[in-house]
């Protein structure tokens, strides 16, 4: 049995809503542009020809990048808008978490919300009395229920709204990125929640950028590029596709940015100094397979490769790297002399390779100080801030490296692991 | 048609809810609470007796030459009404808006939301109604039998003040100039309405152009039924009920025909 059935569903936009304001009503109506079809050229096309079932049942992910249609799609799914051709068919009582507490006043007590936010979503009062302990219970504001909305938190907020939103007992639940918003203790509980759901039976359609989580709870995956279904399937397989196609597409912004840096001369001064009498060029990062790379999985080997030109030959020298994160925070820094290498002499053009078998950090972009200096600090040629690269997975871990780790546990205590986190 | 009808009946508690929850936030934190329903057209009353009944006309207003306070109570029978018309109508062409989130984040049966403004302003206006009579009785006015008249008058507005709603707030959703256009078109409404000045005491040939506007006779029967303490004109008043149901039927076809509009242009 099937819970959703999306057939050809398009949805078309307005390119510009601003220029409708100049409208009048007498060219609306002689138009018919108030009620006609929106002209080829002037439509944004939000989703191209989408078609999926979803069983009974069943958790589906739906991943994407930003404006590539998923919202779009489950607003439909949700019955908020109408899709401009095909046809949505639903079985079930439908909740949307798309925008929790929608409707809240904020004039008025957490109780009487909870009435109102109840009817609005299609509880009758006396459903909403009979779930009214387990809302407030679920949402952990027994004590501030009978105060203003307004005096809430937005965490207390959005833990009203997913209580209330969650007890209207749906058998279609469709979230889209709300979790993203919880405080960090209350996420994993609407997580819990999900779960249970699912343990019941219920089907869940769960827009969301967190991979991770995806590949947790999904039994499926949709990937949704510029409006159309790119791939569906096992969850680890898509969000892997899809992971390389955003890591490929980044690399290709990414070194075009290395090409433009270089000849960016008046940034480059501010971030490279040095008397040059040995000059670094061609600064370039390699993976595994010596290919010519600029996004990395975590555990992924890696190689950092530049040129050397000694004018005049030297015997006071040292190579060293350092890595940065976002924050600007140095994760990791080394040269040949903190290393013992003891400098005995360079001349005329050379090349310097640093090999790392594993790169170790967490998710995030970094950047890479490259410099040759003298024992004493003197700078020859300093690269500071100069080239960037990222590390992409599916790991969630956080901090400034990542640490080689694994967890073990005596026998009482239980976990079910998924393998993906 | 009928159909939809039964769909906005299905939906009553939601509107029920909401009204009151209007009628709970509207005036929580301010001192005077509720009152402040009454208080509004009480002002507009006085205003309007001070300068019409004593400096402008001198206690010369038609109909009322010797009793300015008299010609108060008149005031009073026809301005309560037209507050819960005239603030229908400037509410529902915001409420769309105001209320976006309902439309644009979940599924919501949008035309609750002018039906729910036309509702709360009526609470309003019947909120009123004791203390009009609360001044019948101060000022020895007698409380007649046609005052039971009361309901059909009230029916009759709601299903015209709730047509033009319809209509006022999907098209400002389009023409956000409407709005401004609004506020100037009901104060020209409202001086082309016996309000201040009998219907009686108009001019035969303006009484042509006083009788193309529904809300002359929705207002007079107010008059008739309280002031005047008769029948109202009901020949005329049948008129205005169906003039009324067809803008209820024109303005929800085009409601629902915007409907779907909204979430995008909201």
């Amino acid at each position: 049995m099937h819970a959703v059935r999306v057939h050809d569903v398009f949805k078309f936009y307005k390119k510009n809503a601003d220029s409708h304001k100049f409208l009048t009503i007498k060219s609306a109506l002689v138009n018919k542009t108030l009620f006609g079809d929106i002209a080829a050229g002037e439509r944004f096309e939000a989703l191209r020809g989408v078609s999926f079932d979803v069983k009974s049942g069943q958790t589906l992910g739906i991943i994407g990048e930003n404006g590539s249609g998923k919202s779009t799609l489950l607003k439909i799914l949700a019955g908020i808008s109408k899709p401009t051709a095909g046809e949505v068919v639903t079985s079930g009582r439908i909740s949307a978490l798309i925008e929790l507490g929608a409707g809240f006043h904020p004039e008025i007590s957490g109780r009487e919300n909870i009435f109102i936010n109840g009817v609005i979503l299609g509880l009758t009062r006396r459903q909403i009395q009979e779930k009214y302990a387990e809302i407030v219970r679920f949402a952990e504001l027994e004590e501030f229920i009978d105060n203003p909305v307004k005096s809430y938190s937005s965490g207390m907020f959005m833990r009203l709204g997913f209580s209330i939103a969650i007890n209207v007992n749906p058998e279609i639940l469709l979230i889209d990125e709300v979790l993203a918003v919880g405080d960090a203790s209350f996420v994993p509980k609407c997580l819990d929640k999900i779960n249970e759901f699912r343990r019941h039976g219920k089907t869940i359609i769960f827009v969301s950028h967190d991979l991770a989580t995806i590949e947790r709870i999904c039994d499926d995956v949709i990937w949704i590029k510029k409006g159309k279904i790119e791939m569906r399937g096992y969850p680890k397989r898509v969000t892997d596709a899809y992971l390389e196609y955003v890591g490929k597409k980044d690399e290709v912004k990414t070194l075009a940015q290395h090409g433009e840096e270089e000849k960016l001369s008046g940034r480059e001064k501010e971030k490279r100094w040095g008397s040059r009498e040995i000059e670094i060029s061609n600064v370039r990062m390699f993976d595994g397979n010596d290919k010519e790379k600029y996004i990395f999985r975590a555990d992924e080997p890696l190689a950092i490769q530049f040129d050397v030109d000694a004018r005049a030959a030297e015997d006071d020298f040292v190579f060293g790297i350092g890595v940065y994160n976002g924050d600007g925070i140095n994760c990791y820094g080394s040269n040949t002399l903190l290393e013992n290498y003891a400098a005995r002499r360079i001349q005329g053009k050379g090349r310097v390779r640093l090999t790392v078998p594993a790169l170790g950090l967490v998710n995030g972009t970094y950047f890479l100080d490259v410099a040759v200096h003298k024992r004493d600090g003197y700078p020859f040629d300093y690269h500071h801030f100069q080239y960037t690269f990222r590390v992409t997975s599916s790991h969630r871990d956080v901090g400034i490296a990542r640490i080689p780790h694994s967890w073990e546990f005596s026998d009482n205590i239980a976990f079910s692991k998924n393998e993906n986190s | 048609m009928i159909e939809k009808l039964k769909e906005i009946v299905r939906h009553r508690e939601l509107i029920i809810t909401l009204v009151s929850r209007e009628l709970k936030a509207r005036y929580r934190g301010t001192v005077l609470g509720f009152f402040w329903s009454l208080f509004n057209p009480l002002l507009l009353m006085i205003v309007y007796t001070v300068v019409f009944g004593f400096i402008v006309g001198g206690a010369r207003v038609s109909g009322f030459e010797n009793d300015k306070w008299m010609y108060a109570l008149f005031l009073f029978n026809g301005i309560l009404p037209w507050t819960w018309f005239s603030s229908s109508m400037l509410e529902s062409a915001n409420v769309l808006s105001v209320q976006g989130a309902l439309i644009k984040k979940i599924k919501f049966p949008v035309e609750v939301l002018p039906i729910m403004v036309v509702t709360t302003n009526m609470v309003h206006f019947i909120l009123g109604l004791p203390v009009l009579l609360f001044f019948f009785i101060l000022f020895g006015k007698a409380l007649t039998p046609w005052m039971l008249f009361l309901p059909v008058s009230l029916i009759s507005q709601y299903i015209f003040t709730m047509g033009l709603c319809f209509l006022v707030s999907a098209l400002t959703v389009h023409f956000k100039d409407i709005k401004d256009i609004l506020s100037n078109l009901l104060t020209l409404w409202f001086f082309a309405t016996p309000i201040i000045y009998t219907y009686e005491s108009v001019p035969k040939a303006l009484k042509y152009v006083l009788n193309l506007n529904p809300m002359t006779h929705i207002i007079e029967s107010y008059h008739y039924s309280f002031f005047f303490g008769s029948l109202p004109h009901y020949k005329r008043f049948a008129v205005t009920i169906l003039v009324g149901l067809l803008f209820f039927y024109l303005g929800y076809l085009l409601f629902d025909k915007l409907r779907d509009t909204f979430v995008e242009e909201v």
